[in-house]
């Protein structure tokens, strides 16, 4: 059997005198999409910037790609960190740059191809988030939301990633562009990228791309298994959170 | 009390931290020299007016003020030594490091902390990309070169902006003037000095690119991160400019 993409153990992570994260243990397959779900402030996004080594657990191991990341040096997880794409919340692009400089960045910075190859890369990826060349002089203000997202997207493909690491895809995009978006998720599980965590707390997002989830309640999985399983279950926190009840 | 402290231990031991991995970070590829080169225009060039601006006027009220004051005492033949050693010991660096440090480094706590609000230094960081490398480097490197070389000018034309109000305002003999300064002021005066300059532009860029990078709290974060710019700034080259007159005087008296 083949040894999990991410495994984190008995991870821990405070912020001060919050406890958000008190112990979460799971492990991601290659070729699986786990959504890991939970309220606002619940750790989710937290959780994803430990896996990336953006951030330190307090305790507990977290291992990607076969490497324990938790003591690695900035210099050192930077190898990692082009073996996986994080698409973030907000998006994230580089404001000062076009769309084009914007997914073209990474090939830059990682590899020696002409101008000519690199512009092919950029237009293929963009194709493959449904943006066409129309975008590529855009700076990012000029672009929407759901626009945003897909060049982020295109962005994190363009290192060619074994594993994509998605935070809400979803926020703040209207009911239109969160099923283009999910759809584009499903889409890059055909051949571009099979292994994903997708942070959300959109329960239509989850069932659409996920394998399985996590409900992350109180710092802990709640519950974790295939997505229809857990969203039947009958742990009252998790049902209280589906119901939109939690606190 | 206790957390003000506590934020001045954090401040000071991430400015040495930064310090530490730009040194260990000092090997840039090629394709970033070009950054460095950008970084030289965006500080240097841009900053030329403001740094030349000051050094004339303050050299001219410099001067004025010495040649009317040691004129009570029958020393106004020696205000031009004295201007000078003034001039390129200490408000040649100094002011052009407050001047010009305060303008590079708020720019730079501005953009870098617009990149960390925004989630930007961590795409990099997500994307393999060194950003010390990228963002800090080119920067220190830049300002390592435009510091001393805007020192240069500003000792220079500080020293002239002395020598013609004393000729315009107090009708002093040019020849003998600059034959008296050439006579006293010797090159370690003007070496020391541009030697603070080069201490004075690793501060104010590692106290800049410290401050963006620790930005937090979005956008009222940013501004209250550049108005401590400035501060720091200030104080850094100010106080270090004591311990750097005290270390040269020891090591060349």
């Amino acid at each position: 059997m083949a040894p999990p993409v991410v495994e984190a153990i008995d991870v821990r992570k405070d912020f001060d005198t919050v406890e958000v994260l008190r112990g979460v243990s799971f492990a991601v397959s290659r070729e699986e999409t786990l959504a890991v779900m939970g309220g606002s402030g619940m750790g989710k996004t937290v959780l994803l910037r430990l896996i990336a080594g953006l951030i330190r657990p307090d305790s507990g191991q977290i291992r990607v790609f076969g490497q324990n990341i938790e003591h690695l040096t900035e210099e050192e997880l930077l190898p990692i960190r082009r073996r996986m794409g994080y698409v973030f919340q907000g998006s994230a692009l580089f404001d000062s740059l076009s769309v084009y400089e914007n997914v073209a960045y990474p090939l830059r910075e990682h590899t020696h191809l002409r101008e000519r190859e690199i512009e092919a890369r950029v237009v293929h990826n963009l194709g493959l988030v449904g943006l066409g060349r129309d975008v590529l002089s855009l700076l990012p203000a000029e672009l929407s939301g759901g626009m945003k997202k897909r060049v982020g997207i295109a962005r994190a493909l363009s290192v060619e990633p074994e594993m994509l690491l998605f935070d809400e895809p979803t926020g703040g995009l209207d009911p239109t562009n969160a099923k283009l978006v999910a759809a584009l998720i499903v889409q890059l599980r055909g051949g571009v990228c099979d292994t994903a965590i997708v942070v959300t707390h959109d329960v239509e997002l989850a069932r659409t791309v996920a394998d399985r989830v996590a409900i992350l309640i109180d710092g802990r999985f709640a519950a974790l298994g295939p997505v229809a399983s857990v969203l039947e279950t009958d742990n009252p926190a998790v049902q209280a959170f589906l119901a939109g009840e939690a606190r | 009390m206790e957390t003000h402290l506590r934020r001045t231990v954090v401040w000071y031991g991430g400015v040495g931290l930064l310090t530490g991995r730009v040194f260990r970070s000092m090997a840039l590829p090629p394709k970033y020299f070009r950054l460095v080169l950008r970084e030289v225009e965006v500080m240097g060039v841009r900053s030329l007016g403001v740094a030349l601006t000051a050094a004339i006027f303050t050299g001219m009220v410099f001067t004025i003020q010495s040649a009317v004051n040691m004129a009570r005492f029958g020393a106004e033949s020696y205000v031009g030594p004295v201007a000078a050693l003034a001039i390129l010991r200490e408000l040649g660096p100094v002011l052009t490091a407050i001047l010009v440090g305060g303008k590079v480094a708020s720019g730079i706590t501005a953009e870098l902390g617009s990149m960390k609000v925004t989630e930007q230094i961590d795409a990099l960081r997500t994307l393999g990309v060194n950003y010390v490398k990228r963002l800090i480097v080119p920067r220190v490197l830049a300002a390592l070169v435009v510091f001393p070389l805007l020192t240069v000018l500003a000792d220079a034309v500080g020293v002239l902006g002395g020598m013609v109000i004393m000729f315009v305002e107090r009708g002093a003999d040019v020849y003998a003037y600059w034959n008296t300064t050439t006579y006293w002021v010797v090159p370690k005066d003007f070496l020391t000095g541009i030697g603070k300059s080069v201490f004075f532009g690793a501060v104010v860029t590692l106290i800049g690119c410290y401050n963006g990078l620790s930005t937090e709290g979005g956008t009222e974060g940013l501004g209250r991160a550049t108005t401590a710019t400035v501060v720091h700034v200030t104080m850094g080259v100010i106080v270090s400019d004591f311990f750097l007159t005290k270390l040269f005087l020891t090591l060349f008296y």
